[in-house]
């Protein structure tokens, strides 16, 4: 069995990491230079900066994070989030980015995957699908964090992005992403053994179990996951940043109690579990770095 | 007047579009002073060079023969350290089977050629590129002390992305391999000031920067 990848997935607000909670909207949950460098030291396999707000320029920019983080860290960090032209694309790479993702710009002009692909390597180029089942059990691709319709079949869609060049594909679904239910396993295997590129599987781990059967089951190549990962950083750090005035920080004050459906577990014991599952997984038995 | 101590200076050469600045960033963490440029003067009067890249690998030759770097780079590769990472490994070679056939720079003997359908143990084709963290495996009696990855353990997991390959002639400059699926791969080589790997040190952790730290104590 190939090694599959653990990716910590950093969703970026501003300044801040957030997480967004089916009806809640998003929380703030401390700074993602912070995270990306403990996830770093203990393990992570590679690094998601996903800008939910896609302000890529200006104070406070995606650029000025992505820049600080890759100086301090030293695996492979993928940004997206309202990349919209070649220029943007190289912008982020010209900041430390080693790949980056797109969706919007992509579902409007195919095209740009084949340009981008031509121009910065299959490699360097990851196609996002943020997709919602339909009623009828077909499933739609969507944008803007799952708020925009498209009208495109996602599994046509998987397959196209593959033939334009698309070095990845990140699957997220729509429905279960910040649920803690689980990965839907039967998206992430339709398009895994549709396509002959690596697939990340995004959204919905609520449990180490979840991880192993999206590999397992849904063959996914890649897991991205983040709830388990913050909670488990989060109840072991003190809040030391101001982060007065900025975004909903209840769930900070509030000595972050956690949310009921994820088991929040650090990457080594994600890891553990996997190897003891038989899964190939990039581990060393050393103990958890704290800083 | 008090001469300053000057870090080792290396060129990383911009040959387009690549992970140039990822590589800077590793070179500085470890303490050495990297600039990206594509300047004949600037490559030639640095300590060592650096030839990183993904993409294409056409393209990539193209450009360096629009930017008249050739002979530049041959000349370079004679005596001072010669670092080629990924694509830059790649293009080492004397030519390449993508899109047909095309020539490389030369340097080392040997052709690049394409995952052709890798499997794993139960026959399952595997995806291409290959994109994660692998073994490099030690080649059994090939002395490393003189090398870049002195000091790394034998089967280190490094991180890869890549869905071509190099096959020295010479199978004594290979230094380390690695195994996608049932294809057993160079993954690292070393020829005399030469080294050459197919993963991404700068992008491997821990155990990446040890090759940066290897260069900087060798320059």
């Amino acid at each position: 069995m190939n090694t599959i990848r653990i990716i910590p997935r950093l969703d970026v607000k501003g300044p801040n990491l957030v997480k967004g909670i089916q009806l809640e909207g998003l929380r703030v949950l401390g700074k993602p230079e912070k995270f990306a460098r403990y996830y770093y030291e203990n393990g992570a396999d590679e690094l998601i900066y996903m800008d939910v707000v896609a302000s890529l320029y200006g104070r406070n920019s995606l650029i000025d994070i992505v820049e600080r983080t890759s100086k301090e860290i030293f695996i492979p960090l993928t940004v997206g989030g309202g990349l919209r032209t070649i220029d943007d694309i190289w912008n982020v790479l010209r900041a430390g980015a080693d790949k980056v993702f797109l969706n919007t710009a992509v579902i409007n002009n195919p095209d740009l995957i084949k340009e981008a692909s031509k121009i910065f390597g299959s490699s360097t180029i990851l196609i996002s699908i943020e997709a919602r089942r339909k009623p009828d059990g077909t499933y739609e691709a969507f944008t803007d964090n799952g708020r925009e319709k498209t009208g495109v079949d996602v599994f046509q869609w998987a397959e196209r992005v593959a033939e334009y060049g698309a070095g990845e594909i990140m699957v997220t679904s729509v429905n279960n992403e910040g649920t803690g239910k689980g990965f839907d396993l039967e998206l992430t295997n339709k398009i895994a053994e549709s396509v002959p590129i690596p697939v990340i599987a995004c959204g919905g781990a609520g449990t180490v179990d979840h991880i192993a059967d999206v590999i397992e089951k849904g063959k996914a190549d890649a897991v991205s996951i983040a709830s388990i990962l913050h909670y488990n950083y989060i109840r072991h750090y003190k809040l030391e940043d101001d982060y007065s005035g900025e975004g909903n920080i209840e769930y900070l004050k509030k000595q972050k109690s956690g949310f009921s459906r994820i088991q929040d577990k650090s990457l080594n014991e994600i890891k553990e579990t996997m190897i003891q599952q038989g899964i190939n997984c990039r581990y060393s038995s050393e103990e958890t770095v704290h800083g | 007047m008090v001469e300053l101590t000057k870090s080792p200076r290396v060129t990383i050469v911009d040959h387009g579009l690549g992970n140039l600045f990822s590589v800077k960033h590793a070179c500085n963490k470890v303490g050495l002073n990297a600039e990206i440029t594509n300047s004949k003067k600037e490559i030639l009067h640095s300590d060592a060079v650096i030839l990183p890249g993904v993409g294409a690998f056409g393209d990539a030759m193209q450009t360096l023969c629009r930017l008249d770097l050739i002979e530049t780079l041959h000349e370079f590769a004679l005596s001072k350290p010669f670092i080629g990472i990924c694509l830059g490994m790649q293009l080492l070679m004397s030519e390449s089977t993508e899109f047909g056939c095309q020539e490389g720079l030369g340097i080392i003997k040997g052709k690049v050629i394409q995952f052709d359908n890798p499997t794993d143990d139960n026959g399952k084709i595997l995806k291409v590129p290959h994109v994660g963290w692998n073994r490099v495996c030690h080649i059994h009696d090939r002395k490393r002390e003189d090398t870049l990855l002195k000091g790394l353990d034998n089967n280190e997991f490094m991180y890869f992305a890549h869905s071509f390959y190099v096959k020295p002639d010479d199978p004594d400059v290979v230094l380390s391999v690695s195994r996608y699926g049932n294809i057993e791969f160079c993954s690292s080589l070393h020829s005399k000031n030469i080294f050459a790997c197919q993963f991404h040190p700068e992008r491997s952790g821990k155990e990446g920067l040890k090759i940066y730290r290897n260069l900087l104590k060798m320059i």
